[in-house]
C-alpha cells in the first residue's frame, strides 16, 4: 500500500475506495483526483457480484416470478415482487379488485417512507453529520455551530451545527429517532404485504391480506406518527442542504450531470388501469407518480409504451458474451410495433466471468440506455425522489387533494397530527440534476408517499364500507404469453419483461435502478451516470491527499442510493500515476 | 488490547458479499428484541463492548473499513464473531474472474473472493454465524439451474467444521431472517463469548434450538381452520391455505407465532402461503410454490381421526424438505443443470 509523502501538487492521485459502506450491496469507487485543480478528473465503475436469476428463472413456472425477483434486492424486494405481478397481471390477463390494488399501493407507499426515511438518516447524513464534516471540512463545521437554523420553530435545532450533531451515528438523538421510525413504517408496510422485505402476501391477480377494518386502523394511526415526524424532517433537512449552498459556494457543481431523467411511475390507478398492453400508455398516465423522460428540463414522453419500446440493453464493459445471434422471443408489441433485439424481452443473459481489466471489461452491470431515435441515452434516477417529483411535475396530472402536480412544482398537503399544524410543502423543479438535488427531494418524496397514502387509505375504506372485500381474482396461466411491469423501485425505475412458452419462463429479465445509475462505459463509449456524475466534479475538502476522505465524491454516490446487491465499483482508469489507498484512521475505533 | 471492565471488546466482523440481497442486514435494522442500538450501546445486562464493522451502516469505508479484516486474517483480532449473509458460490468452476468479491488483494489489484475470505477468516473465528437462507444452505441462488454453484457456508466450509472455541457454523435460516431471530441469535452468542451462557443449543441443521424447533403450523393461527376441514381455494379469505400452497405443516420456523415486527405481519397467519424460505430444501422443493404441497391431500383429509399417522406422515415430508438438493458443493464441476458458457 503505497502513500504520498507530501501533497503532490500537478499530478493526479488515483484513489480507491472498496467497498463503499453505509449502501445496500458492494460498491467500491476508484478516482483520479487533481489536487492542484480541486477536481476529480476521471472515473470509471464496475459491479463485483454475479447471481444469475436471468439465467436461472428459465423453465420455472411463471407464478414463482414474483417470489423470486423479490430476492434480487433486500431493501426494495417488495418493488420487484410488485413489478413481476404486474407483468404476472399482463401476461394472464387478470385485473385484481380495487381494494388489492390500494392494499398494493399502501404497502408501496410504506416502503417509500420506510427506505427514504432510513437511508437518509442513517445512511446519507452521516455524511453530514458534526464528525464527518469536523474531519473535512473544519472550517464549514465552525461556521455551522454559529448559523442560526431558518426552520429551527419548525425542526427544534437551533443551529445547522445542531442539527449535524444530532445526525451522529448512534449517538445522534435524530439518528435514533429516525431508526425507531424506520421500524414504524415497516410495520405499515408488514400490515399491508405480510412481511419485510420479501412480502408474503402478493400474488398475481391480487393480494392475500384479509381486508378488515382494523387493517386500516392499524395502518392510519401509524400513518399520522409518521406525519408528525416529517414536518420536521422536511424543513431539516431544507436547512441542512441550504447551508452547504452557502457555506461552500460553487456546492452545486458537486455530482452535477446534465439533466436526463427516467421515471417509469408508481402506484396504480385501479380505476383507469387493466393491466392490458394495448391500453398502457392510458392507464400509465393516470398512475399516482407519473412516468416520464426529461432531457435537459424538457419532458420527452410520458408514455409508458414508449418507454417501454426505447429501452435497449448494451454489454460494452461487462462481463457477458452478446446474445444477438440468438433467436428474437419478441418481434412486436401487442400494438404492432417493432421490438428491437436489444431490448429485454429479446435478451440473452450469458455470463463470461474474466479478470477485471479496466482498459477492457471490468463489470458484472450490463448498460441500460434509453433510445430516443438518434441517441442511446444514459438516463439515471438520482436515486428516485427527484426524477419522481420531476416528471410528476412537469406532466401536471395529479391532483388527488393531498396532492397537486402544477406543471413546475408538487404541491403536498399534510393534516393536522398530534404535535404540528396542517402543512403545505411545495417541491420545485431544481435548477440543477446535482447531489444536494438528490438528496433533497428524498426527504420531499416521503411527504408525497405519505400524502398518496391517505388518499389510497380513504379509497380502500371505500371499498370495504361498500361491501366489496375481496382482495383477489382468480386466472389461467396461458400456454403463450408475453407481459411487462412497470414501477418506481424506491431508488428508481423498474421494468420487468417475461415471455411465456408452453407454461414456463422462456425469459425473465428484469432491470431494476442500479444497473441504469451503475453502469460501465457502453458499446459506444459512453460512461454511466455514477462516473459521469463523478467526473470533472470539484473538491471542496479541507484534507490534504495523506488525510483525505473523498468525502464530496462519497455524497455524490450515496445521492444517487446506491442498492448494489448487483455489486458496482468505481474507478478511475488510464495509466497510474500514483496509487494511493484511502487513509486510515484506527484510533477512531478500539481495536 | 482494550478492555471493558474484565471481557474484550468483541468485533462483529460482517460479510454481506455473499450472493446475497443484503436483506438480512437490512432486517436487522428492524430488529427491537434487541435493538442494534441495545446491543452497541451495551444498554443490556452482562452484554460485552461490542464493535461493529458492518457495511450497511460503518461509519468507514474502502480500505480502512478492509484493515479490520486484514488484520482478522493475520489472527490480530481477538475475539470476533464472523457474520457471513449470502451464499457461496463456486469459484473451483472456471478458469478465471469472480463471481463476487469484497475488497481487493493488494498484490493483483483484482477482488478477494468471499470464498478467500472463508478460508482467512474461518481458522480465527471464535464463532461463524451464517445470517439468512442463502448463507446457511445456499437458497434462492443455488436453484436448479443457477450458474454460479451456489452453497451454503456448511456446505463449503463442511458441516463438521467447528471454530477454534468448539462452535459449529450457528446457522440462522429465512428469506430474510425474522429480524428479532438473528439479533436474539447474536445477543446469545455475545453472551456466550463473555462466558456468561453455555453452548448454543443447536439442531442437526445448525439451528439455534429455541427459535426453530417447531413447524409454522404449530404457530398458526389458522390451524383451527384446518382442524375444522376449512380450506381455501383462494388468496384473501381467513381459513387455511394449505390447499393453495401453503407448506406451514412441514416447515420449521416461528414467524406465525412471533410475527413479523411487534408481532405485526408473517405468513399464513395473514394470508401468505408459507414457502419453506426457512429450509434447506428451498426453493426447488417447495416449488412451484403456489400449488398444493402433495402432502397435503391426504393429510387435510383425514386430520381430525388420524392425528398420529399424521405426524408420522408429515415427519417423512419434512425430513425430504429438511434437506439441501444435492448440487450444492464443492469442487471443479457444476451440477445444477446449466451448461456453462465460459
Amino acid at each position: 500500500m503505497t502513500m504520498p509523502s507530501q501533497g503532490p501538487s500537478g499530478k493526479l492521485v488515483e484513489m480507491n475506495w472498496d467497498p463503499i459502506t453505509r449502501i445496500v450491496g458492494s460498491l467500491g469507487i476508484y478516482t483520479k483526483i487533481d489536487f492542484e485543480k480541486r477536481k476529480v478528473a476521471e472515473c470509471k465503475s464496475t459491479s463485483s457480484i454475479f447471481r444469475g436469476y436471468s439465467v436461472f428463472m428459465k423453465g420455472k413456472d411463471p407464478r414463482d416470478s414474483h417470489f423470486i425477483t423479490s430476492r434480487i434486492c433486500g431493501i426494495c424486494g417488495d418493488n420487484h415482487a410488485t413489478c413481476s405481478c404486474y407483468t404476472q397481471n399482463m401476461a394472464y390477463g387478470v385485473k385484481p379488485p380495487h381494494l388489492a390494488e390500494w392494499i398494493v399501493n399502501l404497502g408501496e407507499a410504506a416502503e417509500y417512507m420506510f427506505d427514504h426515511n432510513i437511508f437518509q438518516e442513517n445512511l446519507v447524513c452521516v455524511d453530514f453529520c458534526e464528525k464527518m464534516v469536523k474531519e473535512t471540512n473544519p472550517g464549514v463545521w465552525e461556521r455551522a455551530a454559529k448559523t442560526e437554523a431558518p426552520h429551527a420553530a419548525e425542526h427544534g435545532y437551533r443551529t445547522i451545527g445542531d442539527i449535524m450533531k444530532a445526525v451522529n451515528p448512534i449517538e445522534g438523538d435524530f439518528y435514533r429517532e429516525a431508526l425507531m421510525m424506520s421500524r414504524l413504517t415497516r410495520e405499515m408496510f408488514c400490515l399491508m404485504e405480510g412481511r419485510h422485505v420479501h412480502p408474503s402476501t402478493l400474488y398475481p391477480g391480487g393480494v392475500g391480506t384479509v381486508a378488515t377494518v382494523q387493517l386500516f386502523s392499524d395502518y392510519t394511526t401509524r400513518l399520522m406518527r409518521y406525519i408528525d415526524f416529517l414536518k420536521r424532517v422536511v424543513p431539516l433537512h431544507d436547512d441542512l442542504f441550504d447551508f452547504f449552498y452557502q457555506a461552500l459556494p460553487g456546492y452545486h457543481e458537486v455530482g452535477q450531470r446534465r439533466i436526463l431523467l427516467g421515471c417509469w411511475g408508481s402506484f396504480q390507478d385501479p380505476e383507469v388501469c387493466n393491466f392490458r398492453y394495448a391500453d398502457m400508455t392510458n392507464w400509465g398516465r393516470a398512475m399516482f407518480v407519473t412516468p416520464g423522460i426529461i432531457v435537459d428540463g424538457k419532458l420527452v414522453t410520458n408514455d409508458l409504451v414508449q418507454i417501454n419500446l426505447g429501452i435497449r440493453i448494451l454489454l460494452g464493459s461487462s462481463y457477458y458474451s452478446d446474445w444477438q445471434t440468438d433467436e428474437k422471443f419478441v418481434t412486436h408489441d401487442p400494438l404492432g410495433n417493432p421490438v428491437d433485439g436489444r431490448h429485454p424481452w429479446n435478451q440473452t443473459t450469458i455470463p463470461m466471468p474474466q479478470k477485471r481489466d479496466f482498459d477492457e471489461k471490468y463489470s458484472w452491470v450490463m448498460s441500460p440506455r434509453w433510445y430516443d431515435g438518434k441517441n442511446h441515452l444514459a438516463l439515471d434516477t438520482g436515486g428516485g425522489p427527484i426524477a419522481r417529483l420531476w416528471s410528476t411535475a412537469l406532466s401536471g396530472l395529479v391532483d388527488i387533494g393531498y396532492i397537486k402536480a402544477t406543471g413546475k412544482s408538487v404541491v403536498i398537503n399534510l393534516p393536522r397530527s398530534a404535535s404540528k399544524p396542517e402543512a403545505r410543502f411545495e417541491w420545485k423543479i431544481p435548477k440543477w440534476s446535482n447531489t444536494i438535488e438528490r438528496d433533497r427531494a428524498r426527504s420531499y418524496f416521503q411527504a408525497y408517499a405519505a400524502a398518496c397514502a391517505l388518499h389510497f387509505v380513504d379509497k380502500a375504506l371505500q371499498e370495504l364500507r361498500a361491501g366489496r372485500d375481496k382482495t383477489w381474482e382468480s386466472f389461467k396461466v396461458p400456454k403463450d404469453a408475453i407481459g411487462c411491469g412497470f414501477t418506481e423501485a424506491v431508488r428508481g425505475v423498474l421494468s420487468h419483461h417475461m415471455v411465456i412458452r408452453g407454461g414456463k419462463i422462456a425469459n425473465y429479465h428484469p432491470y431494476p435502478p442500479t444497473p441504469w445509475n451503475a453502469s460501465p462505459r457502453d458499446s459506444f463509449g459512453t460512461p454511466g451516470p455514477y462516473e459521469d456524475a463523478i467526473q470533472g466534479q470539484p473538491i471542496f475538502e479541507e484534507n490534504p491527499p495523506d488525510k483525505f476522505k473523498g468525502i464530496d465524491i462519497m455524497r455524490t454516490v450515496r445521492s444517487f442510493d446506491p442498492c448494489l446487491p448487483c455489486g458496482v465499483h468505481i474507478y478511475a482508469g488510464g495509466r497510474v500515476i500514483e496509487q494511493v489507498h484511502s487513509p486510515f484512521h484506527f484510533e477512531e475505533k478500539q481495536r | 488490547m482494550p478492555t471493558n471492565g474484565e471481557h474484550p471488546v468483541v468485533h462483529v466482523l460482517w460479510i454481506n458479499a455473499g450472493l446475497s440481497c443484503d436483506g438480512d442486514s437490512v432486517a436487522l435494522t428492524a430488529a427491537m428484541q434487541p435493538s442494534i442500538e441495545d446491543i452497541v450501546l451495551g444498554v443490556l445486562p452482562g452484554l460485552p463492548k461490542v464493535v461493529f464493522h458492518w457495511p450497511l451502516i460503518d461509519y468507514q469505508n474502502g480500505e480502512e473499513f478492509m484493515e479490520w479484516f486484514w488484520m482478522a486474517s493475520r489472527g490480530q483480532l481477538e475475539p470476533f464473531v464472523l457474520v457471513v449473509e449470502g451464499s457461496i458460490p463456486n469459484e473451483q468452476i472456471k478458469s478465471e474472474g469472480y463471481w463476487t468479491g469484497f475488497g481487493n488483494d493488494p498484490k493483483t489489484g483484482q477482488p478477494v473472493t468471499v470464498n478467500e475470505w472463508l478460508d482467512k477468516l474461518a481458522p480465527y473465528a471464535t464463532a461463524i454465524v451464517a445470517a439468512g437462507t442463502c448463507a446457511t444452505y445456499g437458497g434462492i441462488h443455488a436453484m436448479e439451474g443457477n450458474p454460479t454453484g451456489a452453497m451454503g457456508v456448511p456446505d463449503y466450509l463442511g458441516w463438521s467444521w467447528k471454530s477454534k472455541a468448539g462452535l459449529p457454523v450457528v446457522c440462522v435460516p429465512g428469506c430474510p431472517i425474522q429480524p428479532d431471530n438473528l439479533s436474539e441469535t447474536l445477543l446469545y452468542l455475545l453472551n456466550q463469548v463473555a462466558g456468561n451462557a453455555p453452548m448454543i443449543p443447536l439442531d442437526e441443521n445448525l439451528r439455534p434450538r429455541w427459535l426453530f424447533d417447531l413447524t409454522v403450523h404449530e404457530g398458526c393461527d389458522r390451524a383451527g381452520f384446518y382442524e375444522q376441514g376449512q380450506f381455501t381455494k383462494e388468496y384473501g379469505t381467513v381459513e387455511c391455505l394449505v390447499k393453495i400452497g401453503c407448506w406451514g405443516p412441514v416447515v420449521k420456523c416461528n414467524v406465525p407465532k412471533r410475527g413479523w415486527m411487534a408481532g405485526i405481519g408473517g405468513c399464513p397467519n395473514v394470508g401468505g402461503i408459507c414457502i419453506g424460505c426457512t429450509m434447506p430444501g428451498f426453493p426447488d422443493m417447495f416449488m412451484p410454490f403456489m400449488d398444493e404441497p402433495p402432502g397435503a391431500k391426504i393429510s387435510s383429509r383425514t386430520v381430525a381421526i388420524y392425528g398420529g399417522l399424521i405426524r408420522s406422515l408429515r415427519s417423512m415430508t419434512l425430513h425430504t424438505v429438511d434437506k439441501e438438493t444435492k448440487w450444492r458443493h464443492r469442487g471443479p464441476a457444476l451440477t445444477t443443470g446449466y451448461r456453462p458458457t465460459w
